[in-house]
């Protein structure tokens, strides 16, 4: 069994990577080709457009998830903890009620992708930018985040309850990640965000092996820890906010995705970690959709599962003490 | 060599180094004592710019530590804080490699290799360099954190309270060990110590600090010597030359 050899702890980080990849592979060819019928060009357009999806969410939620646990010395936070999610709720909140659910869905999708994208970003950026102006405390940070994604929260539920119920259904299609109402214009701007930064975080693989040591460490071996760390919180960020605005929020599944690459990666470094991570998301988010959709006959609620499913493994994580 | 004028630092309104002046020459283990609270680890993490320096000037080897670029001090001094809680994935070989990283940006040349390689045979850690960090006692672990404090190849080595969790033989030699990268390599190595004995042992120097002040410095002789060790400590104590060396009976 591949997947045995890779959780026993055995084999060398290449050598699990090379499996992690063929297991990545062999879903994604699942995917494409199981229960092909009709138009075959058709299909295979339909179902790589949504298959370029999840590859795209995949590996940024990833590598965001990563860098940030790097960034933080903790391996149950992720960067959905910065608020940014209830931030998109809270601006599709916002907007239904504005302009009632007939006038959101009548949004342009790419002005809604890129008011979405930016207002993530910025958020995020206001939120660092005024710290790193001081001694930066990533506790603190932390806190702001949790404080702020508490307030969008409820001041969505609080829009939410002056709804016509017909909106409500609205905003509840599109505050579900889903992977089937992707635009092939956007998917192109998404790709393009994800692979430049997926580019920059491996070409800093290095420093990020030794941002894991703490600051005090960091800054020792000469890394300018402030510059450093805001360039990679801006990262995260930005991988976060085009994943959330291509897809809608998935809050979970950057633990799931981290704590299994924990267990197959066998190591810290990033060189391993950041594609160990990666191709573990497109396991994740392409078998899981495959399993889905032929197996248990079900469509379009992954969301659901992986939330669920990281859900309990974040509880699982927080029972066990795990911290680090 | 290591030059300190006009130092003070003041967090949240108390002063924790008061107008410290002080220069250490080159080479030589310099030890730094002094009761908790002194400012000995505040000072020691000013040097190593870890802190920024608030007023006052510092330089190691000629270099400014306020306006040198922080990667090119790395290749100056090297610094080993109390328990740097390290990410524990990771084994001893790639620990100790990571000294390099000033040299190399973590992209390790034929020549980082052959230095961590000897590197880790200096320090006795070639039988666990495969080793996870976080399988390894803690006198090992201290080993290996030191190994890659050296492995940075700077001409001067910080060391914040080495000793604290290792037994005496591990403290001996590690203490033993600092006194090797001097003598043989001719490195700086100031380091904070609380066992005023193991100063007396190995040190050349003593820099002694109160309330954060220096409140003597000099030769380890000239030191150690009841007077002032009761200045600093605040109790009386007994010193003793026991078998050729100078001991302080502290303890009773």
């Amino acid at each position: 069994m591949a997947e045995a050899a890779v959780l026993s702890g055995a084999a060398s980080p290449a050598r699990r990577l090379t499996l992690t990849a063929a297991v990545a592979l062999l879903a994604c060819a699942a995917y494409m080709t199981i229960g092909l019928r009709g138009d075959l060009a058709l299909g295979l357009e339909l179902r790589g457009l949504r298959l370029g999806a999840m590859i795209c969410v995949g590996v940024a939620v990833a590598v965001s998830t990563v860098v940030f646990q790097t960034l933080t010395a903790n391996r149950i936070v992720t960067p959905s903890i910065m608020g940014l999610d209830a931030l998109y709720i809270f601006c599709q909140t916002a907007l239904v009620f504005a302009l009632t659910g007939l006038g959101f869905a009548g949004i342009d999708p790419r002005l809604q992708f890129f008011g979405n994208f930016f207002v993530m970003t910025g958020l995020a950026l206001a939120l660092f930018l005024p710290l790193l102006g001081r001694r930066l405390d990533l506790g603190l940070l932390l806190l702001t985040g949790v404080v702020l994604g508490l307030l969008f929260r409820s001041l969505s539920v609080l829009l939410a309850r002056l709804f016509d119920p017909n909106d409500f259904a609205v905003l509840q299609g599109a505050v579900f990640a889903s992977f089937s109402r992707t635009r092939p214009d956007l998917l192109l701007i998404a790709w393009l965000i994800t692979a430049a930064g997926t580019v920059v975080a491996w070409r800093m693989r290095h420093v990020l092996d030794v941002v894991a040591l703490g600051e005090e460490a960091a800054v020792g071996l000469g890394v300018s820890w402030r510059s450093v760390v805001a360039g990679l919180l801006a990262l995260v960020a930005a991988l976060v906010a085009a994943a959330t605005a291509l897809v809608g929020p998935m809050a979970f599944l950057g633990l799931l995705v981290a704590s299994i690459t924990d267990r197959v990666a066998g190591t810290g470094r990033h060189a391993v970690l950041l594609p160990a991570a990666a191709l573990v998301a497109v396991v994740v988010l392409v078998g899981g959709q495959t399993v889905l959709q032929h197996g248990l006959g079900g469509e379009g609620t992954l969301a659901i599962v992986v939330e669920f499913i990281g859900g309990i493994i974040f509880l699982v994580m927080l029972f066990a003490g795990v911290r680090r | 060599m290591i030059d300190i004028s006009d130092v003070s630092l003041t967090l949240g309104g108390s002063v924790i180094l008061d107008q410290i002046s002080l220069t250490l020459p080159k080479g030589g283990v310099t030890a730094l004592v002094g009761p908790n609270g002194a400012g000995k680890s505040s000072l020691l993490s000013l040097i190593a710019r870890l802190r920024p320096l608030q007023t006052g000037r510092i330089t190691v080897d000629g270099h400014p530590i306020d306006t040198t670029p922080t990667r090119q001090l790395a290749k100056v001094m090297a610094i080993l804080r109390q328990d740097p809680g390290v990410a524990s994935r990771l084994r001893v070989a790639e620990l100790v490699g990571f000294g390099r990283f000033p040299h190399s940006g973590g992209r390790l040349t034929a020549e980082d290799r052959r230095i961590v390689a000897e590197t880790l045979e200096r320090f006795d850690l070639t039988g666990l360099a495969s080793r996870f960090i976080d399988t390894l006692s803690g006198g090992q672990r201290q080993r290996a954190l030191v190994a890659m404090t050296f492995c940075q190849g700077t001409g001067t080595v910080l060391l914040d309270e080495p000793l604290n969790n290792l037994d005496m033989f591990h403290a001996r030699e590690l203490m033993r060990m600092l006194r090797k990268i001097a003598d043989e390599h001719g490195k700086t190595v100031l380091v904070v110590l609380h066992d005023i004995n193991h100063a007396a042992a190995h040190a050349d120097r003593i820099v002694a600090m109160k309330d954060g002040r220096i409140a003597a410095a000099g030769d380890t002789a000239s030191i150690i010597r009841p007077d002032l060790l009761e200045m600093v400590f605040g109790f009386p104590m007994q010193v003793e030359t026991i078998a050729g060396r100078l001991t302080v009976l502290h303890h009773a």
